[in-house]
């Protein structure tokens, strides 16, 4: 539960002083290399400086050296826990520059991709989540399904982790054949899972005690910050660009966007950034269902440009990534390099939220808090 | 829903020579460029208007324009005249699904852009990005630091299209 400097008295009259604590580069809450600087006041943090650029690769500086179609792998490494929907981000805003046309089979592949990617991420936040907080068990089933996703990728393009699959006009390869069975058995498997994972750990009563009422994040900081994704879902918005400025195929499919509605506590706290993304997966198991039945046949490497050289122009094209609205925006000066490519990374934005979200409380709600932001220090530095 | 026109039309009623022009010739996007000065009362009035309700800033991108005339002193070295650095804003109104975009341009010698981060906080961390990274510096901000790069760099700002890496950081080579 939060409390306030204010409830702190000193009653002996003992002198006392802010501390300032550091938490990171090296810390397993981290995720990566994350320095906070902790102001405290006693036990209760009063202000949280977040340090980032550990992993600083200027990969917008890199782009600016390669050709279009060579910027794909960079955009791989960013955040490389999705790395399928970075790759679909960067080039549906290229192919918005070019104004090409893509077969629908390739559509259905890359929506089919995407959503198995962030079916993928999820579980890597949520398993993690936990083991953070201390659930060990909950991590290890996590990673058990998540290999089976990996094991579709790696069939699909020999990659478990940096895929280079989706390209500019098309996909790297068209699917095995055996691919549409195996995915639809993986949708069979996984559902009773994400039952299996609510009983362990989602309605735990240790894990609600840790969860519940920490971090609350109401609707009007959230826009202002420009959080997105299964954040701001979780302070009750219902905004998903998959349907709210729909890209690709995603308005063929039925689904519904689940939002945060303190179930356990109040709206847009820890809990229900963690529950967003539980009920995401079904969301996405749906979506999976209807598009592994409805893929059309067809060549996925028809409209594969053999130059890609986009006319002068410019443009900001997003996507609803498995963290957040994931932004490119490209300026084309005509030439075989792109001008500029900024970034506009979800973990990014939300990380800026930290000092918001943890005044007031302890110092083992930071991680409680961090973890339900669900950052990848990849793409945070680029 | 407002299109970019309607929006540079009251725009330029509100504001006059602020608002400098509207270019939407080039494919894809149209954006309206505005005075680097009033940028945050222009960003204040689209966020407050009960029309156009920009409440979500989607994205702020620095930019170097590269451009600018090369001229030669008399001394023979060179210098570049007139290069300018640039600000994109993506602003969105969530409630009345409308976009657009904001562009500012300022001198190379002296970048100097108004900053935003009063009326959206999301703009603290793009605006120390493109601080850090292109050296435009934003009058106002709370907090204008390095954020990517190591606080004590002092070989400039890595994204300008001129920037050479520096031999030595800290006494450790950089050219690897």
């Amino acid at each position: 539960m939060a409390l306030t400097t204010e409830n702190i008295e000193t009653e002996s009259g003992l002198k006392t002083e802010e501390m300032i604590l550091n938490m990171g580069p090296q810390h397993p809450s981290t995720h990566g290399v994350l320095r906070l600087e902790l102001k405290l006041e006693g036990e209760i943090i009063t202000k949280v400086i977040p340090h980032i650029g550990y992993l600083h690769r200027c990969f917008e500086k890199h782009a600016e050296a390669m050709t279009y179609p060579q910027v794909i792998p960079y955009t791989d490494r960013m955040d490389y826990l999705a790395s399928m929907y970075n790759e679909f981000g960067y080039t549906i805003g290229v192919e918005k520059l070019l104004g090409i046309e893509i077969p629908e089979r390739v559509e259905y592949i890359r929506v089919i991709m995407g959503e198995f990617q962030r079916i993928a991420s999820h579980l890597v936040a949520l398993g993690t989540y936990g083991a953070d907080i201390g659930a060990v068990t909950p991590f290890l089933f996590c990673f058990r399904d998540r290999e089976k996703i990996l094991s579709l990728f790696e069939m699909t393009c020999g990659a478990r982790l940096l895929y280079n699959y989706i390209w500019v006009g098309g996909v790297s390869h068209d699917l095995h054949p055996d691919f549409i069975r195996l995915a639809k058995e993986f949708v069979v498997y996984f559902k009773p899972k994400i039952k299996e994972l609510n009983d362990l750990l989602t309605n735990n009563r240790i894990f609600i005690e840790r969860t519940a009422n920490v971090g609350i994040l109401p609707l009007d900081t959230a826009i202002n910050y420009g959080i997105t994704g299964p954040m701001l879902r979780a302070s009750g918005l219902k905004w998903d660009l998959r349907k709210d400025d729909t890209y690709s195929v995603y308005n063929k499919f039925d689904f519904d966007i689940p939002v945060g509605e303190g179930t356990v506590g109040t709206v847009g706290d820890s809990w229900d950034r963690y529950y967003v993304r539980v009920l995401e997966m079904e969301q996405s198991l749906r979506i999976l269902e209807q598009a592994l039945d409805q893929i059309p046949e067809g060549d996925v490497s028809s409209a594969i440009p053999k130059r890609v050289k986009p006319p002068v122009g410019q443009v900001y094209s997003r996507v609803e990534g498995p963290r957040g609205e994931l932004g490119y925006f490209i300026i084309s000066d005509g030439s075989v390099n792109p001008f500029r490519v900024k970034v506009r990374g979800p973990s990014f934005v939300n990380l800026a939220i930290m000092d918001e979200l943890c005044k007031g409380h302890m110092v083992a709600d930071i991680i409680a808090i961090l973890g339900s932001i669900d950052i990848v220090l990849g793409e945070v530095d680029r | 829903m407002k299109t970019s026109e309607e929006i540079y039309k009251s725009l330029k009623e509100k504001f006059g020579d602020s608002i400098i022009e509207l270019n939407s010739a080039q494919p894809v996007e149209a954006f309206i460029i505005v005075n680097p000065q009033s940028i945050d009362e222009v960003c204040l009035f689209l966020k407050d208007n009960e029309e156009f309700k920009f409440d979500s800033l989607m994205c702020l991108s620095g930019v170097d324009d590269a451009n600018g005339e090369k001229k030669t002193n008399e001394d023979g070295s060179t210098a570049i005249i007139g290069a300018t650095l640039s600000v994109f804003y993506h602003l969105e109104s969530i409630e009345l699904k409308h976009k657009v975009t904001l562009k500012v341009s300022v001198n190379k010698d002296n970048p100097e852009v108004k900053s935003v981060t009063g009326v959206w906080s999301h703009a603290d961390w793009h605006e120390r990005e493109a601080y850090d990274l292109l050296g435009i510096k934003f009058l106002n901000h709370p907090d204008l630091r390095r954020i990517l790069m190591p606080y004590d760099w002092e070989a400039g700002y890595p994204l300008r299209k001129d920037y050479e890496n520096p031999e030595f950081y800290q006494g450790m080579k950089v050219p690897y």
